[in-house]
């Protein structure tokens, strides 16, 4: 037998968590309800966080997003598009139009499986996870939220109350690698942000390692190369050898295995691949000339 | 359809007075239904006070049992049964033509997935945990996985006559024969699923009678039934079937699956006993598509023509022997293609191995084989410099032409036409528009590509398909009609064992009825084994033979109605005429309504309808007049390539059929459209990969089938030239269509990319060379 436990109010929810730390915590299921599907787990409990309308809800202020755990990729969409562009084209990329109305960005963190198509996305754009528990409030920086394959920084008695990233600075961009040219897991992904203000690139590799991971050296190389030249202010056209090296460290920073979505080999290739392209797309977006630092 | 041609004289006219008769596209029965969710499938049987069957499964590819306790799955509360081979009450073994598989494993499992026991218990998730209670001892054996080693006697026999299931020869001509220039290729194919959407699923009832009623979704009532009656002990009689809602079949549900287990089950514990699969489950509940090795050689003149192909193919049956024979049959006959050849020497195997049991999926044999040559003759043409439409057309085979088995093709075979339209069909805009939609590009909304790597091709296939069942079988279906006169119109009640499995029979069987009697209202009766067997419902067969039956029993029905306006109108039977629900006379006049002459009469009557012999061919040379049919289809296909990331977009992919005649055109195309996608699948994502007798991915997440935003629109040119030898003209349509779409599709990757590709599914790396 399973407990189905549904609080009403993120305080109650934090509460049952407390008391029964073995409870799941589900709120769209897309994960949860698979691996129960499958047996994969049999929890004690489910911990319902559907009806917490709290979760369910995003803010901005100071030029920062606040976006609460429970709100669905659907909305991240159609929603938060100009805001956290990177985000929302991750979102795009998750499963069906059915799966977007059900699954969270929460929900993504909760499962932190490798593949989960928000990760990249999260960490280019140096999202921070907030965490609460009826001990209190947690920031943690996703960088540091993905600790292994599907496992992660909460504690048994921690529950994600919501996402905050800045409003984007710069242009973001987001691709995904997949044999299927829609609904399918990523075979690897990459997330890519420009953050002209702090004159620094972030970057994100999904399924391509144990856990989502940055590409910190790709990230200090391609920093360092348009910070010298002066590009963040003057931009012009990238050189090849610039796209190429960004690439190739992108690949390094993988930690591939083969599986039966695709080799390692393939994966570490592919990733050179998506790495050089999105930073042309956000190159060239940049160079457009939209952008605050660049007028 | 943008074409016609128009049916020979032969075919009887047909009436015209009624509605939805022969040749237009009434709707489905059952289509509402199923488009607004409420069609009742065999997963949503019901029964009060119903238990519910689990099935435990070997985890090994091959090993003895050496001991099995059931202790703590029989003290789990709520569990009502625990049954073994010992419980098998009749002959533990079942098969379609060769009965070789144990309903449940005696000593030894030869497959990952073998059933080994059951369980039935008051709820699903009582009787799986009841399961995983059962302690089976293993002593695992090494597995047979090599279907080439297998062919050759290498490794331990797993059955007692040895590894190979059949060995088929085709020899015709010059076995020394040269020619000008000489091309070779191996090609392999992956294991395809057929992947319907409705896992295995029915509901055994006992009955008082000491028998089972059972409701199932299957393609063959009547050999269903002859097997469970032979597992479970009982005369025929004692074991009835129904159609419960089939939620696709493709082959998949030729074999038995959870028919036996259900009704054992129920007939131990008296109790009525539901069996579902889910997904995972049903990966290993059913056969799949052979996975194949090939070997061409092809000889050729300097202009094109073709002087000799050798071939040696190898199929994979797995562990038994399912539909091993016929797919080896209809690989070596097909072998070459439809093309003219004179020197032939093919030499087809199929196997037993410990990997998944292999059996019908749609084009069975023809698929394989039709990779390898279609392969080959784009190799010719690259090496002798001639267009790949070219080549083709310069070999089609045609009407009055000899195959490889000596069987001389009775029916029109416009195999170069097909090309020849195809090349004709629009082509879609060269340049892209800008800004791209990435639902466009290779890789869709993954956002990969916008444009940087895409490379276009081209690529081009024809195929050939043997239509109905062949070599001798006795191959026939039966249907009864009843006519009457309900709440004062004429009615007619058709009732065929014909399993409708999604591919709209029942709208068929309507229409010839409409057509026959000039009665519009015509009712399906639930598909049973009260009636006489309608075979399968596989290859491309029941429209043939489902619907020759239902035209014959048409023609005896509307004698007898003639003898009954005969006494009533004091004319003779002679001259008369249905139409629109009226009697008339030679000359049109009106002389009685139906159901003025049917009154209180019912006019019910039974026929059975044969398609003419086949016969077997000889087995050193493959001699024989094997088929009854040949149904072919031509594709073109377009693709995009991210030459960089490997990835595909099928951009167009239009396909060129002759169907004889289109009895309900809209279903031709949709049948179209379903066999193309299914071939773009195999072509480019559709693999259950198996490792030492494992299966890596039984799940939709990682066997993947096409989505909307990987079948591209379709031009579909139906071509109408009548078979005088079949009813209404008409030539099987549903498996043509999956044969040449996977090699045009392949071809069009080549042609972007230049890459060799002689295996299927096409994988990125495959592209990429990572």
């Amino acid at each position: 037998m399973m407990d189905f436990l549904q609080p009403t109010s993120w305080s109650e929810a934090l509460r049952i968590k407390s008391e029964r730390p073995g409870a799941v915590p589900v709120a769209g299921g897309t994960d949860v309800m698979v691996e129960l599907n499958f047996d994969h787990r049999r929890p004690e409990a489910l911990l319902d966080l559907n009806r917490v309308a709290e979760l369910a809800e995003w803010s901005e202020e100071d030029g920062r997003v606040r976006l609460g755990a429970g709100v669905p990729y659907a909305r991240v969409i159609t929603e938060l598009g100009d805001e956290l562009p990177g985000l929302a084209m991750a979102s795009r990329t998750v499963g069906s139009p059915q799966i977007r109305n059900r699954g969270t960005v929460g929900g993504n963190l909760g499962a932190a499986s490798p593949a989960g198509d928000s990760h990249p996305a999260l960490l280019a754009a140096d999202a921070v996870v907030e965490v609460a528990s009826v001990r209190g409030t947690r920031m943690i920086p996703a960088a540091e939220f993905y600790t292994g394959v599907k496992r992660n920084a909460l504690e048994p008695d921690e529950l994600i109350a919501a996402i905050h990233l800045d409003v984007a600075r710069g242009p973001q961009q987001f691709a995904k690698v997949g044999t299927r040219n829609a609904m399918v897991i990523a075979v690897c992904a990459f997330g890519l942000a420009l953050h002209p203000e702090q004159q620094r690139v972030g970057t994100g590799i999904g399924s391509a390692a144990p856990t989502p991971r940055r590409a910190s050296a790709a990230e200090e190389f391609l920093s360092g190369e348009l910070t010298a030249a002066g590009l963040w202010s003057a931009p012009r056209p990238l050189t090849d050898s610039v796209r190429r090296r960004f690439g190739e460290l992108v690949a390094q920073a993988a930690s591939p295995i083969d599986d039966v979505r695709g080799s390692a080999a393939y994966r570490r290739h592919a990733l050179a691949v998506l790495a050089r392209r999105t930073l042309g797309w956000v190159w060239q977006d940049y160079c457009g000339g939209s952008w605050p630092a660049c007028a | 359809m943008t074409q016609r041609t128009s049916a020979r004289d032969s075919v009887r006219e047909l009436s015209t007075a009624v509605t939805g008769g022969i040749g237009e596209s009434p709707r489905r029965p059952d289509g509402t239904l199923k488009v607004r969710g409420e069609f009742a499938y065999s997963s949503d049987l019901w029964h009060e006070d119903m238990l519910w069957g689990a099935t435990l499964r070997s985890p090994h590819p091959h090993a003895r049992i050496l001991s099995i306790d059931l202790t703590e799955a029989l003290r789990t509360p709520g569990v009502y049964a625990v049954l073994t081979h010992e419980d098998v009450p009749g002959e533990n073994i079942y098969g379609l033509e060769h009965p070789d598989q144990p309903v449940l494993a005696v000593d030894r499992v030869r497959y990952q997935g073998e059933s080994v026991a059951l369980v039935a218990a008051d709820h699903p998730e009582t009787a799986r945990r009841a399961v995983a209670r059962i302690k089976v001892e293993y002593a695992e054996l090494p597995p047979v996985t090599d279907m080439v080693a297998a062919a050759k006697g290498e490794g331990p026999p797993l059955h007692p006559d040895g590894n190979v299931v059949r060995h088929l020869k085709i020899r015709r001509g010059d076995p020394e024969a040269t020619a000008d220039v000489m091309v070779v290729g191996e090609y392999e194919i992956g294991m395809q699923d057929q992947a319907f959407l409705g896992p295995e699923s029915g509901l055994a009832v006992p009955a008082e009678d000491g028998g089972v009623d059972l409701y199932v979704a299957t393609q063959w009532l009547h050999v269903d039934q002859k097997q469970v009656a032979n597992a479970l002990g009982l005369p025929l009689e004692k074991v009835r079937l129904t159609l419960a809602g089939v939620g696709g079949a493709f082959g998949g549900r030729e074999d038995l699956s959870m028919q036996v287990h259900a009704c054992m089950l129920a007939l131990h514990t008296g109790k009525p006993v539901k069996m579902v699969y889910n997904r995972e489950e049903s990966f290993f509940g059913h056969v799949h598509r052979h996975p194949a090795k090939l070997y061409y050689e092809h000889g050729a003149t300097k202009d094109g023509r073709l002087v000799y192909v050798r071939a040696k193919i190898y199929l994979d049956g797995g562990a038994y022997t399912s539909s091993t024979p016929a797919v080896v049959a209809n690989a070596a006959t097909l072998g070459v293609g439809p093309y003219r050849v004179d020197n032939v020497a093919v030499d087809c195997w199929g196997v037993y191995t410990n990997n998944p049991p292999c059996g019908a999926m749609r084009g069975f044999g023809a698929v394989q084989a039709a990779f390898g040559y279609e392969s080959q003759m784009d190799k010719l043409a690259e090496r002798l410099g001639m267009d790949p439409v070219e080549i083709r057309v310069h070999n089609a085979i045609a009407e009055g032409d000899t195959m490889p088995t000596g069987q001389v093709i009775d029916s029109p075979a416009p195999v170069a036409e097909l090309m020849r339209r195809l090349r004709r069909l629009p082509m879609p805009p060269e340049n892209r528009e800008e800004p791209v939609d990435i639902r466009d590009m290779p890789g869709g909304v993954s956002n990969t590509t916008h444009g940087e790597g895409v490379v276009r091709g081209v690529g081009y296939a024809v195929g050939i398909k043997n239509i109905c069942f062949s070599e001798g079988f006795d191959d026939y279906s039966t249907a009864r009609l009843r006519v009457q006169t309900v709440g004062g119109e004429p009615a007619a009640l058709v009732h065929t064992a014909a399993a409708e499995v999604g591919q709209g029979l029942v709208t068929v069987k309507q229409q010839v009825v409409r057509s026959e009697l000039g009665i519009e209202r015509v009712t399906v009766a639930p598909m049973d084994t009260t009636v006489g067997n309608g075979g399968s419902t596989s290859a491309s067969r029941q429209t043939y033979v489902t619907g020759g039956a239902v035209r014959k029993v048409c023609q005896t029905v509307r004698q007898r109605i003639f003898e009954l306006a005969a006494r009533k109108l004091g004319h003779g039977p002679d001259g008369l005429e249905l139409a629109g629900g009226k009697v008339v006379d030679a000359s049109g006049v009106v002389l009685a309504d139906l159901v003025d002459v049917l009154g209180d009469d019912v006019v019910e009557e039974t026929e059975v309808y044969r398609h003419r012999p086949t016969y077997r061919v000889d087995s050193e040379t493959g001699q024989g007049n094997a088929h009854v049919q040949y149904g072919f289809a031509a594709h073109r296909a377009i693709v995009d390539v991210d030459t960089e990331l490997g990835l595909v977009k099928v951009v167009q992919l239009d396909c060129v059929q002759d169907v004889g005649k289109a009895m309900n055109p809209q279903a031709v195309v949709g049948q179209i459209h379903g066999g193309s996608a299914q071939g773009l699948g195999l072509a480019v994502m559709e693999e259950i990969q198996v490792v030492d007798g494992k299966v890596r991915n039984p799940s939709f997440t990682d066997y993947l089938i096409p989505t909307i935003l990987d079948m591209p629109p379709m031009t579909v040119d139906v071509l109408e030239l009548a078979d005088p030898h079949a009813p209404y003209g008409l030539r099987g349509v549903g498996e043509p269509p999956t044969i040449s779409s996977t090699p045009a599709i392949v071809a069009a990757i080549r042609a972007a990319t230049g890459n060799a590709l002689p295996r299927v599914p096409v994988r990125p790396e495959h592209i990429t060379g990572t």
